[in-house]
């Protein structure tokens, strides 16, 4: 069974191939069929293989699939080969499975699309890369999928390519991320120059063997991946380049911008993650950036007012939480949330698509309103969805793993009151933000009427993920609801489980209570603020402070602002100013030099012999003085 | 023989080309092409044949050579030979011969017998400067690529075709001038010391020249295939010679008399004063970085698309450079790879210019905009040609890239993080490529036919040779190891 690993990336590979060569000539249907259907494949396959896997373990806690030899060169000898354990097999199940409902969802939400079968290609181009970026077994063959999931993006968000602010936010993503793979890549050199190879398990051996916690070379290297994983999911300083990102069409946030690539950043660290156990300083900077990121980009979405821009934000805070999680050493917490995260957040911009997609491309939430009656499905897949971002107590996926985050952010080891702090104020704000989304979108009176009415290819998703949205939580319950630890445990495989903390019940308890009552005092006030008052929220921006911090926070807090002055118009502006080429002009300066020496002394050339005489005259005698002084 | 067959066949077919050009112009393209095709067979099947099967007699580092005696008066020997490092260098020379044929087959009108003298006559001159060993030779050879070239320029060019071809001359011409006296300056200090005049690369590879003189001799050989490269600030001729020249013109230039400059470097420079160039290393490395940041700087301020593509290529080779220098297997590899498939990548985004000027008639970006919808296969083309050219890793130019980087890394981590940032550059450029011509408004409102079958037929050879380099390109570099090895053991003593 395990020997089929390599179908699951090259069945979208091939799906890929064949839509970017014949596709013109397919019939949609076809196209539908080969989209789906080569994504469905390795979805059923990585179930089937996850399950045969599971069933072997702990015996065997990894397999290992080498296809062919990519490069030999004196000792640099990195693989086309995979490796499975239990992160991977996470991933690529998880990868898989919500690809599949969003390629589903795709194809009646893309239908009128004169691109078509542009738009499955490139999907599957990014599934087979995500896959690969999962599966690959050292670090060049990440870079590999890293790269080709970040080209996908681009071409995804461009994918209207007749609206150049399309074109802007495409260029953006994909020039943003590379400077962060520019120090990954760096990492990379580094990591091949000191430890002899970019096998990862190999490295991750041959590091703990080699430095000592703490040493300078650990935490260079870990700082520089870092720095790859910083720009992919979108954290501080490098997030500017999501909310744009959701220039694509809706299907790609949720499947790219949500469920998947931008959490690539999150799986690197987890990868490697001896490597930040060794470089404590840069796990606690993990911490810290996750905790930043989620607070600022938390408030963010608070003054967005398009719908998928508030995602976005908040897609980028949560991704925040898993970061916050990685820097505390809870490994597998970041992996619980990153897949009760990749239903909820898939679920939710799928649902945003419903409502785009029959509100003719508004994407305005005021414009929207009282949406509940004529788009239920929309609304109860918005609202599970949200519930769960919320982390609604006890019934939600989305609050087990917060929950485990935070109880992890206070009692571990590397864990401080701070980063607890920080995750509960973000859980507040981000109840605050969905429920101002739902009571806006959904309740009160109708601005703009729904046109159309989802068919049942965008139906049974938002069914499917809303089902896991709910239920993913389930294989993770804290000790105080019934000490259930099928997740961590299965983790714990591959990865190694955060030490068993003291019986702390109490403690535990508490935590879960205090993030419980956040979310549902989050909830509450955007019910005050927007259901019971909506006017209120209107007045308070009319104050000058409130709407100067409005503004602020709606611009993504003036960093877009910060980056054109400081980066993109200098470069801009040292290529216009030089774009005649300065040293070409020393060239050119030395042929009209030339020109007029020509001209100089062909004018001396007059025919007048008296002229001549006279020069001969005055050179001899110049000739004899210059003689006679030496 | 297959050394001289392969220049022969070209002469013939050259002279041809131009006698029956008067009556019939599609017989002398089709005689062009079928003598770049059958040496490319050559060539090909040749490799198959030897492939994993290096035997080597002591004292013969050669898979074949052919030594005639020439002017034994002067040590001048007709000797021409070929090893591992020449071998990938050859194939890819009628590699993109065909394809530059191919890509002017309707592009040119006016005297397309003489066109394709010329053409050949390059090839010609490319092919006996990647296989001639006696340095004299080399030097005919070396002169051979040049005047056909000014020609093809100044005739079948653009706009500004004179100037263009002018610079190109005086520029490379200025080069080899330095080349000759330092090639004639090894001659007469070997002649004095070992007491037997010649030109033979082997027997001046153990001439003892050191200090002063070694290291004015090695800035001769490589001032001129600096010039070639070509290294900033020796660059102006590049961006007026490609932008003016015909497409195959371009295509030649980029994909192959570029790589003369390269290959010249790791030929001759360094073997024959490797102590001299080893402490020359720390300019080159500085030039070298400095060429992958200033051209794609540069590239990105244009709005003539050719003269974008052009300044990439300055970028591009400025990892040749870094590679060669970096003193070892891993990044000498890599530059080897990335003269490869620079080759192929900027050809194929030169044929690809070449094709939309002919049905748009412009190169100006202002004037473009939106012709994906016009024409998909040229976007799709187009798109991944730019994206080998941002170093995206499955294509070849990544593996070139990378190892370069890696190599360099050992040596000067601030080199290899400057470099690291070109590809950050090379992302804004090739991202500006894609935008500025085929996404955005079409304003103009272009309706132009998509590539045909015969345009495709070459494009799509050279997408799957790149994707080849990309994910498999483990027969290249075991072709050049043997050579490589010896190479190093060079570098090492030094």
């Amino acid at each position: 069974m395990l020997h089929a690993l390599w179908i699951i990336p090259a069945s979208p590979l091939a799906g890929f191939l064949l839509l970017s060569i014949f596709g013109k000539r397919f019939p949609r249907r076809a196209v539908a069929v080969i989209g789906c259907g080569t994504v469905g494949l390795s979805a059923v396959l990585a179930l089937m293989l996850g399950s045969s896997f599971i069933r072997t373990l702990p015996e065997a806690s990894c397999y290992r699939q080498v296809l062919w030899e990519w490069i030999s060169v004196t000792g640099f000898e990195p693989q086309i080969g995979f490796y499975l354990d239990a992160i991977s097999l996470l991933m690529m199940v998880v990868v898989t499975f919500v690809a599949f409902w969003i390629h589903l969802y795709s194809t009646e939400f893309m239908i009128d699309d004169e691109g078509y079968s542009r738009f499955f290609a490139y999907m599957n181009l990014f599934v087979s890369s995500m896959l690969i970026l999962v599966l690959a077994d050292n670090l060049l063959l990440i870079y590999l999928g890293w790269e080709g999931v970040g080209l996908c993006s681009y071409l995804l968000i461009g994918f209207w390519y007749q609206d150049p602010a399309n074109g802007k936010a495409a260029q953006k993503a994909f020039i943003v991320t590379r400077i962060g793979d520019t120090a990954m890549a760096v990492g990379l050199f580094l990591l091949f120059l000191k430890l002899g190879t970019l096998d990862i398990q190999t490295i991750l051996v041959r590091a703990a063997d080699t430095w000592p916690t703490g040493s300078g070379m650990a935490i260079a290297i870990a700082a520089l991946l870092l720095g790859g994983a910083v720009g992919k999911s979108a954290q501080l300083p490098l997030q500017t380049w999501l909310p744009d990102a959701m220039a694509g069409p809706t299907p790609v946030s949720a499947l790219i911008h949500a469920a998947t690539m931008v959490t690539a950043g999150v799986y690197l660290i987890a990868r490697t993650w001896m490597l930040y156990v060794l470089a404590p300083p840069v796990q606690a900077a993990v911490a810290v950036i996750g905790a930043a990121t989620l607070l600022i980009a938390g408030a963010a979405a608070l003054a967005q007012r398009d719908i998928k821009r508030v995602l976005a934000y908040s897609t980028i805070s949560q991704i925040g939480y898993m970061f916050l999680a990685l820097g505390v050493g809870a490994w597998s917490a970041a992996m619980f949330h990153f897949m009760t995260h990749a239903f909820f957040k898939a679920l939710l911009f799928l649902a945003a698509g419903v409502v785009i997609h029959c509100l003719h491309h508004e994407h305005d939430i005021f414009k929207m309103g009282g949406l509940r009656k004529r788009l239920p499905a929309a609304f109860w897949a918005f609202l599970i969805g949200g519930a769960s971002l919320a982390g609604f107590p006890l019934i939600t996926a989305g609050f087990y793993s917060k929950d485990l985050i935070l109880w992890e952010a206070w009692s571990s080891e590397k864990g401080s009151a701070w980063l607890w702090a920080a995750g509960l104020i973000g859980a507040f704000i981000t109840a605050i933000y969905v429920f101002r989304v739902i009571f806006v979108v959904f309740f009160g009176e109708e601005h703009t009427p729904a046109e159309k009415r989802p068919g049942r290819s965008m139906q049974l998703p938002l069914v499917i993920l809303a089902f896991f949205a709910i239920i993913a939580g389930f294989v993770e319950i804290p000790k105080t609801l019934g000490n259930f630890h099928w997740f961590s445990a299965l983790l714990s495989t591959a990865i190694p489980a955060q030490r068993e903390s003291t019986p702390v019940r109490g403690a535990e308890m508490a935590s879960m209570t205090i993030a419980g009552a956040m979310a549902l005092l989050g909830i509450y006030l955007a019910y005050l603020l927007y259901l019971r008052k909506p006017g209120y929220p209107g007045q308070l921006v009319r104050a000058v402070p409130v709407r100067k911090i409005q503004r602020f926070l709606f611009s993504g807090w003036g960093l877009d602002w910060l980056y054109d002055r400081l980066f993109v118009r200098p470069f801009v502006w040292i290529s216009r100013i030089n774009k005649n080429d300065f040293i070409d002009s020393i060239y050119g300066g030395m042929a009209a030099l030339c020109r007029s020496l020509h001209l100089l002394f062909s004018s001396t050339e007059t025919g007048r012999v008296r002229m001549y005489a006279a020069g001969i005259a005055i050179g001899a005698v110049i000739l004899v003085a210059i003689a006679v002084m030496l | 023989m297959i050394l001289v067959l392969f220049i022969a066949v070209l002469i013939v077919g050259a002279l041809l080309a131009w006698a029956v050009g008067q009556r019939s112009a599609s017989v002398a393209r089709w005689i062009s092409l079928l003598s770049l095709i059958f040496n490319f067979a050559l060539a090909l099947t040749f490799w198959i044949r030897i492939y994993g099967r290096y035997t080597f007699t002591a004292g013969n580092p050669w898979l074949v050579d052919v030594n005639w005696e020439w002017i034994p008066s002067l040590g001048i020997r007709f000797h021409l030979a070929m090893d591992g490092l020449s071998l990938p260098l050859v194939i890819l020379t009628f590699f993109l011969g065909i394809a530059s044929v191919i890509c002017s087959w309707t592009e040119i009108k006016e005297r397309i017998g003489f066109f394709h003298f010329n053409l050949l006559f390059i090839l010609a001159g490319i092919t006996g400067v990647f296989v001639a060993v006696d340095l004299f030779l080399f030097y005919f050879f070396w002169e051979l690529m040049l005047v056909p070239m000014y020609f093809l320029i100044g005739i079948w060019g653009h706009e500004r075709r004179n100037y263009a071809a002018l610079k190109f001359f005086i520029f490379t011409q200025a080069g080899s001038l330095f080349l000759l006296i330092a090639i004639l300056g090894l001659y007469f200090i070997h002649g004095q010391t070992a007491g037997a005049y010649t030109f033979e690369y082997s027997s001046l590879l153990n001439t003892p020249v050191a200090g002063a003189v070694a290291t004015w001799l090695m800035l001769g050989f490589f001032v001129s295939f600096a010039v070639k490269l070509p290294m900033v600030p020796f660059h102006p001729w590049l961006p007026d010679a490609h932008t003016e020249a015909p497409t195959a013109g371009s295509v030649i230039l980029a994909g192959l008399l570029l790589k003369t400059g390269g290959y010249g470097i790791i030929r001759f420079v360094i073997p024959l004063f490797p102590g001299a160039s080893r402490e020359f290393a720390p300019v080159a490395l500085g030039l070298g970085v400095a060429g992958i940041l200033y051209g794609a700087v540069m590239a990105f301020a244009q709005s003539d698309l050719k003269r974008l593509v052009a300044y990439t290529s300055i970028s591009h080779l400025g990892f040749v450079l870094l590679g060669i220098f970096a003193w070892n297997e891993l990044a000498l590899q890599g530059a080897l790879m990335q003269m490869i498939c620079h080759g192929i990548s900027t050809g194929a985004l030169f044929i690809l210019v070449g094709a939309l000027q002919e049905r748009i008639d412009t190169r100006e970006t202002a004037r473009m905009g939106g012709l994906w919808s016009a024409m998909p296969r040229m976007g799709g083309v187009g798109m991944l040609f730019a994206l080998a050219s941002l170093g995206l890793p499955g294509l070849g130019n990544f593996v070139g890239e990378f190892l370069v980087l890696l190599g360099t890394y050992r040596v000067s981590p601030v080199v290899t993080i400057l470099g690291t940032i070109g590809l950050v550059f090379a992302t804004i450029y090739s991202l500006a490529i894609m935008q500025r011509a085929f996404h955005g408004p079409n304003v103009e409102g272009w309706k132009p036919p998509d590539l045909s079958p015969r345009e495709m037929s070459i494009l799509g050879m050279m997408i799957a040779v790149i994707v080849w380099l990309g994910l498999y390109p483990q027969p290249v570099f075991e072709t050049f190891l043997p050579a490589l090895k010896q190479l190093v053991a060079f570098m090492a003593v030094h």
